[in-house]
């Protein structure tokens, strides 16, 4: 009856069924939201605070983590510079492959069916099995060694271990990164390279000077996945070489496992401001690296 | 070669060059894409012939061909090796309990965020994309504790009562599943696909009195059958193949799943290597049948992570 006296507040009790419908929708997401991303966030700004071992509470300590971290050896010498250089000789790397191989599936060709799926193959199998799988190959008397007659521990070798590693990822992650890109090309207009061919445009210069400002926002998030992804590897480290042989293979996130979870005196507070110092090198380099592909966008044009 | 002398008759110049590219660039072609496809197969191709060779075989030639032949590999893994049942399980049960309720959760939540109006709507809305970009590894060291003992060790006292602050989950297929049975990424798909989507089929079920769960459940969910699909293929292949969490949560032997399974085995019995290529073949198969089974929707899947950005 009081519906009929206010007309407002049919409307107003619609929208307020509405809005718990809403939540009660999004509830497991929220949930998960705020128990595994926001209140994890801010604990592990607080733990990177702390000095904790998991059997006494955390206590506080303030920028003594930072301070340790800033000035340890294997940080320092090994995770850092090890990290960077994967991600700098991997990002490119991946970018490239991925992007030639998406070009080539964009043409007309025989088998073009075929080929792809083939491409994609290295990409469905899991890090773990294609890590065990290398690790045989590249055994002193494994599959590689035998075609090309020597015997030689590639995995054990400082000189190494480190490029098949990264040789892997680039060679498991093309597949993937490759069709990301076929997408993206596939939505650049026929007319756009027809009008080039006219123009006398080769291939070559069809794919400098077309298709790759053309797609340049599909590169960038290649680009931001595979930096992200990178900064942050770790199985294939886990599984073929813990890091080793002599922490050539070991990177500021295996190092962040290895203190909270590995080494006898669990150190997570350490282990949690380096956590903090990575995800703000990232953000740094991802902001970094829009820069400077907006910036070659403006030149381009 | 007496064709290509013909053809191209200063061959030492600049333009017979040109000329023999234009001649060989496709056989060129073809043949870098011929080695590269090789290489895609090469893994594959290695595992399957080393793992039907016997155990003292691992490393000895032939390379190119399974001989002596046995499956002596493949009946260890299935029956003498009690573990490794055990692990192809709990991969199962992972996989398809976290896609299920992935699928399930991201689409409700992707409809509210495409079709309800609520307070904070888009504040929410754009928290969940900043977190899709936050780097997985900063939460690692608080989510094991959510999920294990707490972050408060003994629970949070409060006026007598104890709270716990971890789910206590550790060495359970639940602390796994936990964590994962919804993400960002899933609602962020589910949001556009149903910002796309016409209204119509919905405001006719809401004539005839049909509540918005009722709706939802009897309209919008298998009208969004592909899109769905999609979602739980990629959502599948990544629980199946996740690594780091089953690492530090699941602790006891049975308990694995078989990535973990694999590489612990490794670590045990090193010297069995054609048994562990014989059990790895347990966990690229699957993705492989379902890769061709499904080939359009990976694609899409794969092509729909990258359009977010671009």
């Amino acid at each position: 009856m009081s519906t009929l006296a206010r007309p407002g507040s049919a409307a107003r009790s619609k929208r307020f069924t509405e809005a718990v419908t809403g939540y009660l929708f999004l509830s497991p997401w929220l949930f998960i939201f705020f128990t595994f991303i926001v209140f994890s966030l801010g604990w592990a700004v607080y733990l990177s605070f702390t000095r904790y071992n998991l059997l006494r509470p955390p206590e506080w300590w303030g920028l003594e983590g930072y301070q340790r971290v800033l000035t340890d050896d294997l940080f320092l010498e090994k995770a850092l510079p090890n990290t960077f250089k994967y991600v700098l000789v991997v990002v490119p790397l991946q970018t490239i492959v991925s992007l030639v191989l998406a070009f080539a599936m964009d043409q007309q060709l025989r088998f073009r069916r075929v080929f792809r799926t083939i491409f994609y193959l290295p990409s469905v199998t899991s890090s773990v099995v294609i890590s065990l799988i290398f690790i045989w190959l590249f055994a002193a008397q494994g599959v590689v060694n035998q075609i090309i007659g020597i015997s030689y521990d590639w995995l054990g070798e400082v000189g190494t271990a480190f490029y098949i590693i990264m040789g892997m990822n680039i060679f498991t992650t093309s597949g993937t990164l490759m069709l990301i890109f076929l997408a993206g090309l596939q939505d650049i207009a026929p007319a756009i390279y027809e009008a080039a061919s006219i123009d006398g445009a080769s291939k070559l210069q069809q794919f400098l000077f077309v298709t790759i400002p053309m797609l340049r926002p599909v590169i960038f998030f290649v680009v931001t996945v595979g930096v992200i992804g990178c900064f942050q590897v770790f199985d294939q480290l886990y599984v073929m070489t813990r890091g080793g042989p002599l922490d050539s293979t070991t990177t500021v996130t295996y190092l962040i496992y290895k203190w909270a979870f590995q080494d006898t005196t669990i150190k997570m507070g350490q282990a949690s401001a380096l956590a903090i110092i990575l995800t703000l090198i990232i953000l740094a380099v991802t902001l970094l690296q829009r820069r400077v592909i907006e910036g070659s966008g403006a030149a381009a044009d | 070669m007496a064709t290509l002398a013909r053809r191209t008759p200063t061959a030492g110049s600049g333009e017979g060059l040109y000329a023999v590219w234009e001649r060989f660039k496709n056989p060129i072609f073809y043949a870098v894409l011929i080695g590269w496809a090789l290489l895609c197969l090469a893994p594959l191709y290695f595992t399957l012939v080393f793992s039907l060779k016997p155990v003292e075989n691992a490393y000895t030639p032939p390379l190119w061909w399974p001989t002596p032949f046995t499956l002596k590999n493949y009946e260890t893994v299935l029956t003498s090796f009690a573990l490794f049942p055990r692990w192809l399980t709990n991969s199962v049960i992972i996989g398809v309990v976290t896609t299920a309720l992935r699928v399930l959760f991201c689409a409700m939540a992707g409809y509210a965020f495409a079709r309800l109006d609520f307070p904070l709507k888009g504040f929410l809305f754009n928290a969940m994309l900043v977190s899709m970009m936050m780097p997985g590894v900063v939460t690692l060291i608080p989510k094991f504790l959510i999920i294990g003992p707490g972050v408060i060790k003994g629970g949070l006292e409060l006026g007598g009562l104890t709270i716990p602050t971890g789910f206590n989950l550790i060495n359970r297929l639940e602390g796994v599943i936990l964590p994962h049975m919804v993400d960002a990424f899933g609602v962020f798909m589910m949001t556009q696909f149903y910002k796309s989507f016409p209204k119509e089929l919905e405001e006719a079920a809401e004539m005839d009195g049909t509540g918005r769960f009722g709706t939802f459940f009897r309209i919008v969910l298998p009208i969004s059958q592909t899109q769905l699909l999609t979602l739980a293929l990629l959502t599948f292949q990544g629980e199946w193949n996740r690594f780091m969490e089953p690492l530090l949560i699941l602790r006891t032997p049975e308990n694995f799943t078989l990535p973990i399974g694999l590489q612990w085995f490794r670590g045990e019995y090193y010297t069995l290597y054609s048994v562990i290529l014989a059990g790895s073949l347990f966990n690229t198969l699957p993705i492989l049948v379902l890769f061709f089974a499904f080939q359009k929707y990976f694609i899409r899947s794969v092509a729909t992570s990258g359009s977010k950005e671009g």
